[in-house]
């Protein structure tokens, strides 16, 4: 089914890798709380779509529905109204041909600990139908390209580094051959190096093999150094869409770090600090 | 269809692959839980040897070898009935400890085969487990085996085994509805199936509004069962009459427990629990 897909898309040209259409997802207290408890409307009504080939980079700061929107195209979620088509596959009535064709990097790498990246990434490549005689080579091969040396790779997990574990999780996401990538923040927390290798390393899978990223950041510099095209994601709403010198030349010029303050009204580190912390 | 069944075979042992090599980074806890097991049963099996000084009863050695053997085929089978039912019970907290299980409902497997893989691996866990317990007890008291219809014992195992995957799968989906005290739920039915199953006594000593419950636990009738073929080397002819109530829990529970799963998944993906913490 996937490989059907997978040659039926490469006969086209512009292909919409994924299309949201008015999507919302709101979240309701478990309970009624006397005084508190409010619906949190996370996605409020966004469309968008990413093209096959691109990196789309979504903007926007904590709490701006960034994480909610990737889990409702990752399938983990289902949303309240709207349509999410993933090469013309309906998220939710095929579902499972769906997961066949993404993948995703969380924010925070997710492994069982006590195996290690060898053993975590053969039980992954199980689950997407690859046999370990055709994973082994191929794991070697990609942590190698990520910086991770053989002694690492048998290894518990929770013994390598923060930086190593997420690469360890985009390695886990490109076994799989995923035609869209859903990248969640994820070189938040690493430091300047591993931010560089993994962004290098996202750059070449889009443009080696052919796969099409979904990126979310807070990281201007990040979203204007891989991002074909920008989202600008604000209280749940698309405020913003286009290339950044599209984005630049609608909003009065300067950079994305303007136009976002133009859009939203904050800078996007104020806009990432607790409420206390904002100045006002 | 062949290969399409060969696929999914394929992607069910990813799971008990997967526990195998987790059993063995958690090794310690493995003995823990053995010792645990061993120690329990040898405890009961010594209340058997020790009647006579407690109740003034009974010193015939035929009588007490029929007690120890009464008490510790109820201990020892459902030491395997409980380790189904707890292994398929963390089946989704366990997950969401790991912090995987976002990643393993987003795989392309059907559900139905992820919990088949789980089964399996529960399978292989808890009969190992059962058979070094028994091992291990054989060595300190007398076991009598004499009398046992072995073929019996299995059919009714493997009966039971099916009927209480069915109960696991569905006590699994507490955690899926209750991120924070789904497992905690899970335990409690647990408790209750224990007390009610007839492990230590006959289920006619439990009190007349408990015993509606011990008649739709499969443990009952697999725990009773057990006994008639390991103390009285009842055949399957003999054994029947405790062999189809379990088969019948097992028909229901098993597709029961799936829809409810299925159910509690779209549940926790409408609402957003299906992820890593509550």
């Amino acid at each position: 089914m996937a490989i059907q897909i997978r040659e039926g898309v490469r006969t086209e040209k512009k292909t919409a890798a994924l299309a949201a259409s008015e999507v919302r997802k709101s979240f309701r207290p478990a309970r009624i709380v006397p005084g508190g408890g409010t619906t949190v409307h996370a996605v409020d009504g966004v469309s968008l779509s990413v093209w096959r080939g691109e990196i789309y980079g979504l903007l926007g700061a904590n709490g701006s529905g960034k994480s909610t929107l990737i889990r409702l195209f990752s399938t983990l979620l289902t949303p309240d109204a709207g349509d999410v088509r993933v090469f013309g596959l309906d998220i939710d009535r095929d579902e499972l041909a769906v997961k066949r064709l993404i993948n995703r990097v969380s924010v925070e790498a997710s492994f069982f600990k006590k195996l290690s990246a060898m053993e975590n990434l053969i039980y992954a490549g199980r689950l997407y139908g690859v046999a370990p005689e055709t994973s082994r080579p191929k794991i070697v091969a990609i942590l190698h390209r990520l910086g991770i040396e053989d002694a690492r790779m048998t290894e518990p997990l929770e013994k390598l580094s923060r930086g190593m574990q997420q690469k360890v999780a985009i390695a886990r996401a490109f076994l799989s051959a995923p035609m869209l990538l859903l990248l969640d923040e994820p070189t938040t927390g690493l430091d300047i190096r591993s931010k560089r290798e993994v962004q290098t390393f996202v750059r070449d899978l889009r443009d080696e093999h052919d796969a099409t990223i979904l990126l979310t950041t807070h990281d201007l510099d990040e979203a204007a150094r891989l991002a074909d095209r920008i989202g600008i994601l604000h209280q749940g709403r698309l405020v913003a869409e286009g290339t950044p010198d599209e984005l630049a030349a609608r909003h009065g010029g300067g950079t994305l770090e303007d136009v976002f303050m133009t859009l939203t009204g904050r800078r996007l580190e104020d806009a990432d600090a607790p409420e206390h912390e904002r100045p006002t | 269809m062949i290969a399409d069944v060969g696929a999914q075979l394929g992607l069910a042992y990813a799971f008990v692959e997967r526990e195998v090599a987790l059993s063995k980074r958690y090794w310690a806890w493995e003995i823990v839980w053995l010792v645990y097991g061993i120690v329990t049963s040898l405890s009961v099996a010594y209340i058997a040897l020790g009647m006579q000084g407690i109740t003034g009863g009974s010193s015939d050695p035929a009588f007490v070898s029929r007690f120890v053997l009464y008490l510790l085929v109820g201990t020892i089978t459902w030491r395997f009935l409980g380790l189904i039912f707890e292994q398929m019970g963390e089946t989704i907290a366990w997950e969401r400890w790991e912090g995987t299980i976002e990643s393993t409902f987003m795989a392309p497997v059907p559900r139905l085969t992820h919990l088949l893989g789980m089964c399996a691996a529960t399978l292989v866990r808890a009969l190992g487990f059962s058979v070094a317990i028994l091992g291990a007890v054989a060595l300190f008291v007398p076991v009598d085996l004499s009398h046992a219809n072995l073929a019996s014992a299995i059919v009714l195992l493997a009966t039971g085994a099916v009927a209480f995957i069915g109960l696991a799968i569905g006590s699994a989906v507490f955690p899926l509805l209750w991120t924070e005290k789904g497992l905690q739920m899970a335990y409690i039915v647990q408790a209750v199936v224990l007390l009610v199953s007839g492990v230590y006594y006959d289920t006619s000593v439990l009190p007349g509004w408990m015993q509606p419950l011990s008649f739709i636990s499969p443990a009952t009738y697999v725990i009773r069962g057990m006994r008639d073929a390991l103390l009285d080397g009842a055949d399957l002819a003999a054994v029947w009459p405790n062999l189809w109530p379990a088969l019948v829990v097992g028909a229901v529970s098993i597709p029961l427990g799936l829809r409810l799963f299925l159910w509690a998944e779209r549940y926790a993906k409408r609402t957003g629990r299906l992820k890593r913490s509550g």
